[in-house]
């Protein structure tokens, strides 16, 4: 697998469009983006609804809860929790619906790559 | 000892153990593998640490307490901001592109594109990016220095900016990848001890109290109220409202546009260590975030942070340095020298392992991107290349040199926001749809590219921050006509929607093609540059 680095963008090795085209890959495409794609709409949805509150909703955001904390404080923090809740979800959704199947898929581009051809 | 030698002390402390490390990380440190991407061979942890190191700049840890302790909770949207983006890198980005990439951003963006123009186009952005973020970093240091050792004057000041920049250039051409990422993991290890330090003695001012903390910031700077509320800084005027949209929009899209974090994922030997590191990366940098609220309301309660007081004359940047004199037991007492003194040199240490990854960065882009592939198609050994990427690190650290000497009045917040704005509008759209559309082509890219970073840099140039306003740069002159500071707002969709409609006016069958190769090493490792063995 050797590329020259300049002009367009070399032919590759047929075995990337088996394993494209296999249905083990199309599955970890799926698993990979039904996380991924909702997961960022969301925290980027709820980052958006923090920075418009803090514009717009001025009464809201400075309604006292205890003592000196006030919505606001709380929901700044909030965008912490989700990170680090979303950041944890990921990562056990990932070693347990994604790593699986994408070992299985590179070791079945090792064998082929090794096993001939 | 006072507190200014006690710092001087420190600093050459600081300076001695980093080059240490560099000496002994550059045993290993031939081949492009090595000198690029450390052997690929840090571990999760590792790699989280000095990710960690690597964004946690000067404008983390002076910059943002000292926006707090001067405009209350309208400067937590940085630490907001800075640490949501990083769920951009985690979801989309580190992974896919540990698979996919080699050396550069450059690498991964050309895959499946003609070379030339993708990696020249993605190589000037790389330079843009991180010069505007190395000139933050020295503008800072010189000013920090000069004010902490207690020597006034410009010639103390470039003295410092030399000197940072000589270290960084040593860093670097020395120690490579290796050498810099152990610099950055020591520094998160000064950067987090140091500022647990001073977070816990803070609190325990106000005996873990975060109601009286507030309430006492509230009331010693005058501001009552509304210095907890949203909109001291940026609720003025429908202008400044959408200011702040346009501001939280860089800061949330361009970590993962950043050049400089982008080759940190290519130091680890799998994608799933690349994740590790992320992981590592968000709970150090989340936890850092937090103290940095604890910090900027803290020095606003205990600080004078008055229109004359050294808080507001060094634009917050002394804040939690004087905090921590102030937790110490004040300026004269021993615990106040000692502390003051400590968080400088972990100031100075923030400082060194960020400018060390920036000139990295550029560096190698240079070498890999522009040398290798552009000017020398290919041809070329690995030796050669490496020693093309140290002549670079010393021609980026000279310019970087050269411009801050001038950049001094520069403000350290608006040349950080800038490259994050660049790096959102020019490096962002390119990257996403590199990844996730198969219609993407070489001419999308190009304008994608060239299209954000030109738009962000002129919107900025025609801003209230560079002319026409009492606080500008050229504040005689007066050519803005943009009403924003932050150009993000316009140029982050332009930058994607110029991606979009230059891949669909021109047809690049190859690169549609490929796409299936980039898909299946992305998600799968197929192909996947492996670590080095030593």
């Amino acid at each position: 697998m050797t590329t020259t680095d300049t002009g367009p963008a070399n032919r590759h090795d047929p075995v990337y469009d088996e394993i494209f085209d296999s249905s083990e890959f199309m599955d970890l495409r799926r698993r990979y983006q039904r996380f991924v794609f909702p997961a960022s709409a969301l925290f980027f949805g709820w980052y958006l609804l923090y920075v418009l509150a803090s514009n717009y909703a001025h009464d809201f955001m400075s309604h006292k809860l205890v003592g000196n904390i006030n919505v606001a404080l709380v929901f700044g923090l909030l965008q912490f929790v989700t990170t680090f809740l979303i950041a944890y979800l990921y990562a056990r959704y990932s070693n347990t619906h994604i790593d699986p199947v994408a070992r299985e898929l590179e070791k079945k581009y090792d064998d082929r790559l090794t096993g001939g051809a | 000892m006072d507190s200014e030698n006690l710092t001087r002390v420190l600093f050459v402390g600081v300076v001695l153990l980093t080059v240490g490390i560099t000496f002994w990380a550059s045993r290993q440190n031939s081949g492009t593998a090595n000198f690029y991407a450390g052997g690929r061979s840090f571990s999760g942890f590792q790699n989280g640490m000095a990710i960690s190191g690597d964004y946690m700049s000067a404008a983390s840890f002076l910059g943002i307490s000292g926006a707090i302790a001067l405009s209350g909770y309208d400067g937590f949207l940085y630490s907001i901001g800075f640490l949501v983006a990083w769920l951009v890198a985690l979801l989309l980005v580190a992974e896919l592109l540990r698979n996919s990439g080699k050396y550069t951003m450059a690498d991964q963006l050309a895959f499946r594109m003609r070379q030339r123009p993708v990696r020249t186009a993605a190589s000037t952005s790389t330079v843009v990016v991180s010069i505007f973020y190395l000139l933050a970093q020295m503008v800072g240091a010189g000013a920090l220095v000069s004010l902490l050792l207690g020597v006034s004057g410009d010639a103390a000041k470039n003295l410092t900016i030399v000197a940072v920049g000589l270290l960084m250039i040593f860093y670097v051409v020395v120690g490579g990848m290796k050498g810099t990422t152990w610099v950055q993991i020591v520094k998160a290890v000064l950067l987090m001890s140091g500022t647990i330090l001073i977070t816990v003695l803070v609190l325990a001012k106000f005996n873990f109290n975060i109601s009286d903390l507030l309430g006492s910031a509230a009331a010693n700077t005058g501001k009552g109220e509304a210095f907890l509320q949203p909109g001291l800084k940026y609720g003025a005027t429908t202008t400044s409202k959408i200011d702040f949209i346009s501001l939280a929009l860089a800061l949330v899209l361009g970590t993962a546009g950043l050049p400089h974090i982008l080759i940190r994922f290519y130091t680890v030997p799998t994608a799933k260590t690349a994740r590790t590191s992320v992981m590592w990366a968000i709970g150090l940098i989340g936890a850092f975030y937090l103290m940095t609220l604890a910090l900027g309301f803290g020095a606003a309660a205990l600080l004078d942070t008055g229109p004359e007081s050294a808080v507001a004359t060094s634009g917050g940047n002394l804040a939690s340095p004087l905090l921590a004199e102030a937790v110490g037991g004040g300026a004269g007492s021993t615990g106040g020298a000692i502390l003051l003194a400590l968080i400088s040199a972990v100031a100075f240490a923030t400082i060194l392992a960020v400018v060390a990854g920036l000139t990295l960065t550029s560096a190698s882009s240079v070498a890999h991107d522009l040398y290798a592939t552009v000017v020398k198609k290919g041809e070329v050994t690995e030796q050669d290349e490496v020693k093309v990427a140290r002549i670079s690190a010393f021609v980026i650290g000279g310019v970087a040199i050269a411009l801050s000497i001038p950049a001094q009045k520069v403000n350290i917040a608006f040349l950080v926001a800038l490259a994050f704005a660049v790096a959102a509008s020019a490096n962002l759209p390119s990257l996403l749809y590199n990844l996730f559309w198969r219609g993407f082509n070489t001419r999308g890219a190009v304008w994608a590219i060239y299209g954000g970073l030109i738009s962000a840099v002129g919107l900025v140039f025609f801003s209230p921050t560079v002319s026409g306003s009492p606080t500008a740069m050229f504040a005689d002159h007066d050519w803005q006509w943009f009403p924003l500071s932050n150009p993000g707002i316009i140029s982050i969709p332009l930058g994607f929607l110029l991606g979009y409609l230059g891949s669909v006016t021109s047809k690049e069958p190859n690169a549609e093609e490929k796409f299936v190769e980039l898909e299946v090493r992305a998600l799968t490792g197929a192909g996947s540059e492996k670590a080095l063995v030593h």
